[in-house]
């Protein structure tokens, strides 16, 4: 037993390396420690295997002849001699120290991947549209109601960001009268121009074909189909969400400006999404069904009326109209 | 065939999202701003000597390389060749399959094109579908929010290097193991469990297979220099806010295209925790499919409760509950696919896209259904008949009596030739 300790020694260095690689992922940032820590991680293993193997492991010393290289050679079945108790425990302890250090190893050599990429934070919930950006198409030309036709599209971006993949926005002008919009949102849509997301909810392709005579906006990657007069609610298709559709009025010089982001996440859905309306992220103070403020006085809170629920500034809520200015009516 | 055309190409690749203006002799894209990989991508298409073939070839042999994988699945499968003791190799050659659609898909992403973005597009829409990690994992594969230009020289490594490494250690292994197992065969005069009857590998099993592989690469050259594929100078550079109608994948991907086409608009909402759209179609299916195949050996033990060692092939015929089921599956993955291209079908046939849609999503349970009830009628039938699906007439003669009846002409009489 007194010659196997160091071989535990071993093994647990090189678990405790381990761990601290791990640690030190998160803490710090040097090559030096990083490739000490990796070293003794390694290295300890490495001995303590071999040690097992040399000092612990009591074989004989076989002597095999040599088989002629050609058909008809079968392995010997080798035989094991048995084991004495203590030699039994023994191994089952190896088998454990040696099999944590084997997994702390694992995940110190697993944790670098997260560098891979960011944590998403909330850079899926968010664009680059701010209240008072400018609807500029992709040379960075704005835009005026007269400058796209009617029954026209047009694929935007907010003033300088032209391109930005997740801010891109189509335009549509109807007629108003066709319009059947929440009647909140009546002011989103000056002379009949509404803008939604570019992004399809299902798959995140851009939403690119319009059918005019139907008013209806069409994924062409897997045939989404969303109604333009009503807010973009889904029609047909695999997409279950309506295009998230940006709070725009006409500025004083005329031109199209977003008087906000979109009140939702754009593009595909995924598991923890703060869809307006979902309790988690909107209704933290009243949840009143009615239009009327009846909740406690909170900095901006006021109902959201396309479900009918209120949100607060305080929660993490996407309802820009809401909660950053009043909708305009 | 893959490795030296590919070896070629990457030679003049350029893994490298950086933006360069075109400024070469395709005249449509001159001075258009892409990706230094798309330009490379027109470089070797117009410019090298001989890149358009190797190119073609290239994604010709891809296409043939995942279709020969499903032949000779479809083969081991109907004739139980997966049976004790080839458990294992099967599951070999089910992630030999998994491994070549990545490396198919890998592949043809990484023209930069406006295409193949679309297709990242939807890969990465995939990947933050999955509850609880999604956006976790899609960040981490993609190094942030789709579209980055880290993705490309990713997409490159998996592409030349990983994914091959693994792939030909995988063929080494299952060929390993061919080796030590030897052959399954069909019954046959002096043909038992306990034998095995052929040519040995030299030196006629050589030649053939040789031979074999020239005639393949000699298919794969006439496609690659006379049948044009994916002709990215016309998708166009990707622009996260274009796309192109119709979009297609390569086929090996067309029954996943497929079945995210199919899918309801169900998103329930349960506990707080989004279920998207795209989840199931996308993610459960493939898994669930993969999966059953990978395991069915052991699955079709358990359910038969033989564990007996095979190294007979069975005839379909013979196993009919097992050939019904692979029917079904496959015509399940052939609607699936035509799904894939439902919008260009519907365009050709002059049918509104919702009926096509309609029509394909019943079509995807009763055409299976039909198909495994038909094939088990039959394998049972041809059991019973020993008859041959080809080579012999079947039913009986009639001929017509004087008082206007019929009676049947006895098979010695027919053969007789009345």
């Amino acid at each position: 037993m007194k010659g196997a300790r160091w071989i535990y020694a071993a093994f647990v260095v090189s678990m405790l390396a381990s761990v601290g690689l791990v640690t030190f992922y998160f803490i710090g940032e040097s090559a030096q420690v990083e490739g000490v820590l990796l070293g003794l991680a390694l290295g300890g293993m490495g001995l303590g295997v071999v040690g097992w193997a040399t000092t612990l492991m009591d074989v004989p010393t076989e002597t095999e002849e040599r088989e002629p290289l050609g058909p008809g050679a079968e392995d010997p079945a080798a035989s094991e001699p048995p084991l004495a108790p203590e030699e039994v425990t023994r191994r089952k302890m190896l088998v454990r120290v040696a099999g944590a250090a084997a997994a702390a190893m694992g995940a110190a050599l697993a944790i670098p991947a997260l560098s891979l990429g960011p944590r998403p934070g909330d850079r899926l919930d968010k664009t680059k549209w701010t209240a008072g950006a400018r609807l500029v198409d992709s040379l960075g030309n704005p835009q005026r109601p007269a400058d796209i036709p009617l029954n026209g599209v047009k694929t935007v971006f907010p003033a300088g960001f032209e391109g930005e993949a997740d801010s891109q926005t189509v335009v549509i002008k109807v007629d108003p009268e066709v319009l059947e919009l929440p009647e909140e949102r009546a002011g989103w849509a000056p002379e009949g121009c509404v803008a939604y997301s570019k992004i399809c909810t299902h798959a995140g392709c851009p939403v690119g074909l319009y059918r005019a005579e139907a008013r209806e906006l069409l994924c062409p990657c897997h045939q989404s189909t969303f109604d333009v007069t009503r807010g973009c609610e889904p029609v047909f298709g695999p997409a279950a969400r309506a295009l998230p559709q940006l709070p725009m009025e006409i500025d004083d010089t005329g031109f199209l400006v977003a008087t906000g982001d979109f009140p939702e996440p754009v593009g595909p859905s995924y598991w923890n999404m703060d869809v307006s309306g979902d309790e988690a992220g909107c209704s933290s103070g009243s949840r009143s069904d009615s239009a009327s403020n009846t909740g406690p006085a909170r900095d901006c809170e006021r109902s959201f009326p396309i479900t009918g629920r209120s949100c607060s500034a305080r929660s993490r809520c996407f309802a820009s109209s809401c909660c950053l200015r009043p909708a305009p009516i | 065939m893959l490795l030296a055309t590919g070896t070629y190409l990457t030679l003049f690749y350029r893994p490298d999202a950086a933006p360069v203006i075109y400024d070469g002799p395709y005249e449509p894209l001159r001075g258009q701003e892409m990706s230094a990989a798309y330009e490379s991508v027109l470089r070797i298409s117009y410019e090298v000597k001989a890149g358009l073939v190797m190119r073609q070839i290239h994604h010709w042999a891809a296409l043939v390389f995942v279709a020969s994988i499903v032949a000779h699945m479809v083969r081991v499968f109907f004739t139980g060749a997966f049976r004790k003791p080839r458990e294992i190799n099967w599951m070999v050659g089910v992630t030999l399959l998994v491994l070549a659609i990545g490396m198919g898909f890998t592949g043809y992403s990484l023209p930069d094109d406006l295409l193949s973005g679309t297709g990242l597009r939807i890969a990465y829409s995939a990947l933050i579908s999955i509850p609880f990690i999604g956006p976790y994992l899609g960040f981490l594969v993609f190094g942030g929010e789709f579209p980055t230009e880290g993705i490309i020289s990713r997409l490159f490594v998996l592409h030349v290097m990983l994914l091959p490494a693994i792939v030909i250690g995988l063929i080494g292994l299952h060929l390993g193991i061919l080796w030590r197992q030897k052959h399954t065969q069909f019954a046959g005069k002096g043909r038992s469990e306990s034998n095995v009857v052929g040519k040995a590998f030299w030196p006629q099993q050589l030649f053939k297979s040789t031979g074999l592989m020239l005639l393949t690469g000699a298919v794969l050259a006439l496609l690659g220099g006379l049948v044009q594929i994916n002709a990215v100078w016309n998708y166009g550079p990707f622009d996260p806010s274009a796309v192109s109608a119709p979009s297609q994948p390569d086929w090996y991907v067309g029954w996943l295209e497929g079945a995210i086409r199919l899918w309801p608009p169900f998103e329930p909402t349960i506990f707080g925790i989004t279920i998207p759209s795209m989840f199931i179609p996308g993610v459960v299916i493939p898994g669930i499919g993969f999966t059953v195949m990978a395991l069915w050996p052991f699955a079709e033990q358990r359910f038969t409760k033989d564990r007996a060692m095979h190294h007979m092939l069975d005839r379909p015929r013979d196993r009919p509950v097992r050939t019904a089921i692979g029917m079904a599956g496959i015509l399940y993955v052939t609607i699936l696919t035509v799904a894939g291209g439902n919008d260009v079908l519907a365009l050709t046939f002059k049918v509104p896209i919702e009926a096509m849609v309609w029509f394909l999503r019943i079509g995807l349970f009763v055409v299976p259904l039909l198909g495994g009830i038909v094939t088990y009628r039959l394998c049972r039938e041809m059991q019973s008949s020993g008859a041959h699906p080809l080579r012999r007439r079947r039913g009986v003669r009639l001929r017509r009596k004087p008082d206007g009846g019929f009676e049947e002409v006895s098979p010695d009489e027919a053969r007789s030739g009345v």
